[in-house]
Order: structure tokens, then sequence, then C-alpha cells
């Protein structure tokens, strides 16, 4: 092993650094849950609503699509300090992991939004009149063809989506985010300390890795058009 | 009396575009019988897709009226609309199945959103994938299966809840021609043994020739002719009809001669060979100069022209012959073209004078 990376050797350091990835887990995640919630609702709005969507309503989606493209402009560390209020109003604190939930939500949600609008377009038009013609309400056509049909391609969104968030919750660690980032940031930046700056990194990239494999595997294989 | 299932009343539909409103269907009226199998046919473009659309409204008409089982489809609320349309299959050129879905939850997807309890689904599922002859690949996924059975599936989806109507655009279109064949004779066995009506959209003579009783001839938007099969093919009236009844290729152009007589087959039998027999009878040759027949149902549709003897006699021993035999035979004034260029030749003028 190098020498400069003779100090991961302490248990210390090394229970920081495990501490670090189950935060920056957790935080990825359940903010990947919240964005998935509240995307899912403005991407089923966005593509129902369109011009050519099956419910076609375009005051709604203008509205929403200038709603979503203003907050994916905001950097993520302004978007991060502008909500402040919002999440001292909601958690109670500004800083943890919990605090940092609720920006990561704010700002993914519309990326997300976008990600699940592309996949549902995916399907073929074709289809959807197929099951207008059987006489399917705009509910089921959501539920039982559009979701369904595009779900290898929502799986492979919710990979590219998660690394994303995770990439932000590092972002996080700047302004009293916990996890990876805050460890890069208070060891490696404001100390120097190269050891942890080289293990926060390899276990960052460990994780998009594992994530995005994670995302590609069930993809292919819920994917009956391979079969 | 035959009752009608489908009443199309003046209907017209108009898009909206950049370039102002696109008409893709003026004043169109139809009436589709209990049991029939009505075929639409025209050339690309002429409006097929969308009046088949307008009949379940997947495109909202601009004009008039869709009747179907007594009820206006423009009238209905949406939940009505979609009861409505469980009475309807249709099925598709590009069939339309479920990529996600076996062939079997393919067939089960209209009744689940009707609410048929699962175990019911699934037995009439497999009954249905039986009856279209893929009962061995209901596991199989629509990427396993040929175009052929593709749309075997999307029939059996199609009749999974019972309809009484079949709407077909361009269902044949994808496929070759002997999967088109026995697409086609599905479709006759689904209308005879199940008495469902079916409304077939195509642009192939050969689809209307095999299968259907009625056809409807759409031309720019309009309804250019309409009546029962043999109506149509053997007495094309308009332009639209005579292009594709007489189509390009088999014109006889012009040929000036002297006693040219046309024969017209009007569903006599073909098995019969009735010039063969006047040539006989009479023992003189004819010179056959043209002939554009189609078979039908083992009968005869088309015309013939037909050079008869000098001999004044034999002459009219061969008219005789042929009104014994209920074919009208006429003569072509000498000089006039005799053939079946459909753009510059006018029956009407030529049944008036024989009239
Ligand atoms: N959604 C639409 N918006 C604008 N114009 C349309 C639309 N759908 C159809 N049209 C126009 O209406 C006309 C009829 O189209 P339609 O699809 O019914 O033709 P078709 O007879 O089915 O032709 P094909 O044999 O090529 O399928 C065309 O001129 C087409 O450009
Ligand atoms: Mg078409």
């Amino acid at each position: 092993m190098p020498d400069f990376l003779a100090g991961l050797c302490d248990p210390d350091t090394l229970q920081m650094l495990a501490e670090g990835t189950l935060d920056t887990l957790y935080m990825t995640l359940a903010s990947t849950f919240f964005a998935y919630v509240f995307g899912m609702i403005m991407a089923v709005v966005l593509v129902v609503c369109r011009a050519d969507g099956i419910r076609p309503c375009p005051g709604l989606y203008k509205v929403l699509d200038v709603v979503v493209n203003l907050t994916r402009s905001f950097p993520f560390l302004i978007l991060m300090i502008a909500v402040i209020p919002l999440t001292r109003f909601l958690v109670g604190t500004t800083i943890g992991n919990n605090a940092t939930v609720v920006p990561l939500v704010i700002a993914a949600a519309p990326f997300v939004a976008r990600l699940i609008e592309s996949s549902l377009l995916e399907v073929d038009h074709g289809i959807v009149e197929a099951a207008q013609s059987m006489g399917a309400s705009t509910f089921q056509i959501i539920f039982r063809v559009l979701i369904p049909e595009a779900l290898p391609s929502l799986i492979n969104g919710s990979a590219i989506a998660s690394t994303t968030i995770l990439g932000y919750s590092a972002m996080s660690g700047a302004v009293g985010g916990g996890g990876l980032g805050k460890l890069a940031i208070m060891y490696g930046y404001n100390r120097y300390q190269t050891d942890i700056m080289f293990a926060t990194c390899v276990l960052l990239i460990l994780i998009v890795q594992i994530l995005q494999e994670i995302g590609n595997r069930l993809s292919r294989r819920c994917d009956k058009r391979l079969v | 009396m035959a009752e009608p299932v489908i009443e199309i009343k003046g209907l017209g539909k108009s898009f909206k575009s950049k370039n102002g409103p696109v008409v893709a269907l003026r004043d169109i009226n139809l009436t589709v019988e209990k049991g029939d199998i009505f075929g639409i046919i025209g050339m690309s473009g002429a409006g097929k897709s969308t009046l088949v659309r307008c009949i379940n409204l997947l495109e909202r008409p601009t004009e008039g009226a869709v009747i179907f089982d007594g009820q206006d489809m423009c009238r209905l609320s949406s939940a009505e609309l979609n009861r409505a349309r469980r009475s309807m299959g249709m099925i598709f050129q590009q069939f339309n199945l479920l990529m996600q879905r076996s062939a079997e939850a393919n067939v089960r997807f209209p009744m689940e959103i009707s609410g048929v309890p699962h175990a019911k689904a699934k037995r009439r599922a497999r009954e249905l994938l039986e009856l279209v002859g893929l009962g061995e690949r209901a596991h199989y996924y629509p990427s396993q299966l040929s175009g052929g059975q593709k749309q075997r599936v999307a029939i059996a989806r199609a009749l999974s809840t019972e309809p009484k109507v079949l709407l077909c655009d361009e269902a044949t279109s994808a496929l070759d021609p002997s999967t088109t064949a026995s697409i086609l004779n599905l479709l006759r066995d689904i209308n005879r043994r199940l008495g469902v009506t079916v409304v077939i959209i195509t642009h192939e003579m050969s689809v209307i020739e095999q299968i259907c009783n009625r056809v409807a001839i759409i031309s720019e938007s309009r309804i250019a002719e309409c009546g029962t099969v043999e109506e149509v093919f053997s007495n094309p009236r308009t332009d639209a009809a005579r292009r594709l009844v007489l189509p390009e290729g088999r014109r006889a152009g012009h040929i000036k001669a002297d006693r040219l007589y046309r024969i017209v087959f009007n569903g006599s039998s073909s098995l019969n060979p009735v010039i063969a027999d006047m040539i006989l009878e009479c023992k003189a040759p004819v010179n056959i100069i043209h002939a554009d027949m189609r078979d039908m149902d083992g009968k005869a549709f088309g015309q013939m022209v037909v050079q008869l003897p000098e001999d004044q006699e034999i002459c009219a021993r061969m008219l005789g012959f042929m009104e014994a035999r209920g074919l009208a035979m006429w003569e072509i004034p000498p000089g006039s073209c005799i053939d079946c260029d459909p753009e510059d030749y006018d029956y009407e003028q030529e049944r008036g004078r024989h009239a």
C-alpha cells in the first residue's frame, strides 16, 4: 500500500468512512424515492396533457413545463441555500442527512420528471390507441399501458437518476449535508488529508458503478422485447 | 331484413394544420349491416384510416353522426363511449400488441380493463388463442412471434370482449400474400361462426375480392361508389372505381377494327366455358381482343372484347347464343376505343346507346 494511504488503516477512520457511506446511501435512496413520487406525478401529467396526449390540456401542460424548466435551471448549491427556510420548516433543522433530503428532492424531482416523461413517450402511440379502442380509461392507460410498457426504460432512468442524486448529495457536504461529501470536504479539502479524499472518491465511484449495474441488469431482465 | 349495425350519416372530418384546415372526409354516408364483411378501399391518402377511426371515435368527426347499435357515438359521455368501444374490436396494420405482455396476457387485457374476473379471463384467453390457432404459443411474447402470429393474437384480443363489430385498418398490409390469405380466412371464419360484422380497410383489391360481400370505394375524401362487391366490380360507374377495378397495365389501348363486341360478365359461372361453347355451336372462330376477368367465389366478373366473323348470319347466331345465356353483348362503334382506359372511356354513354 502506498504511504499516503497508511492513515486509512486506523479503525476510527474506517468507521468514519463506513458511516459516511451509509449516510450517503441513505440520502441518495431516500431522495431518489421521494423524487420519483413527485417526478412520476409531474411526468404523467406532462405526458397525458400534451397536445397529442390522451387528455390534451395545453394550459396545465404549459404551466408544469415552465415550472420544471425553472427548477432545473437552478444550480444545486444555490437551490440548497435558497430552500433553507422550507427545510427548517419541514425537518426542524438545516444540517444532517434528513435536512439534505429536502433540497435533494426539490432539485431532483423535475429532472426525474423529464426522465420519466421521455420514457413514457417512448411507448408506441399505436399501443395507446389500441388500448383506447378497447375502451380503456385514462387511468387504465396510465397504469396498465404506459408505465408497464415503459418499465425497462424507467428502470434504466432510475439508475441515471440515483447516480445523479448521489452526486448532488456529495455537493451538499459543503453546506451542512452529511455523508461522503462532508468527509471529503472536511478532511480532504480543509485539512489536506489526501488519503481520506482518495477513499471517498473510490467509494463514490464504487457506489455509482453498483447502482448503474443493478439498473442495467434489472432493466434487461424485465424487458420482454429481449427474450 | 338485415339490421344496420353502423350507420354513418353526413360524416365530415377536417384536421387543423399550420396551413389551414385539411379536409380528410366529406359527407360520408354508409350503412354496415349485421353480418356484413364490409370493405372500404381507396388509394393512399383517400381518408380510409380516418374513416374507420371515426367509427370508434379514435378521431372525433367534425360533422355528421356515427350511429352504432342505435346510439350516436358522438353524444356519449366518456364512460359510455368506453363501454361502446368494448363492443367494437379493432386491429391494426402494426398489430399494436403490448410488448411487455405474453400473448395470453395481451388477450386478457381488454377483459382486465372491463373487470372480467381473472380466472374467467384466463380461460377465455386460452379459448380464443385456440380459435386463432395459437394455443401452443400462449406464453410467447410478441417479440417471439411472426407478423402473422402477432396479427392472430391481435384478433384474439379484439374478440375477447365479444364485440359486435371488428374494425380492421390495413390488417394484412404488413404481411406476405400467403399469410394475408390465412388471416383473411380467419376473419371470414370469425364472421361466419361468431356472427361478428367485419369492416375492412384496404388498398388491395384482392382483399375485397377474397372476403367482402359489400364494398365502398373512397376517393379524395368522398365515397365514390358503394354496393355489393358484384355490382361495383362488374359495373364500375366512377373513375375512381374503374381505376381500382381495371388497374393500369391491363389496358387494351385503342384498336381500330370492325365488328367488335363487348361481353360483360356479371357473375355467371366462370366454370362454364361460354365462349368456347359459342365457337363450337356456331362453328366459327372469334378473335379475342381483350379480356379483363376476375374470379370471385366461382363466378366470373369483368369484360371481354371479341371480334366476330364477317358473316352476318353467323354474327346474328352468336349474338342470339349469348343472349340466350343471359350475357349482354354490345357492339362497339368502329373506330372507338375499346378498352378500358378508365380515363377516357364512358360506360354510361355506351350503356345509354344500347339501352
Ligand atoms: N392527424 C392528422 N392531421 C392532419 N392531417 C391528417 C391527419 N390524419 C390524416 N390526415 C390527412 O387526411 C388525409 C387522409 O388520411 P388517411 O390516413 O385517412 O388516409 P388513408 O386512406 O388511410 O391512406 P393510407 O392508405 O396511406 O393509409 C390525408 O391527406 C392526411 O394527410
Ligand atoms: Mg391508412
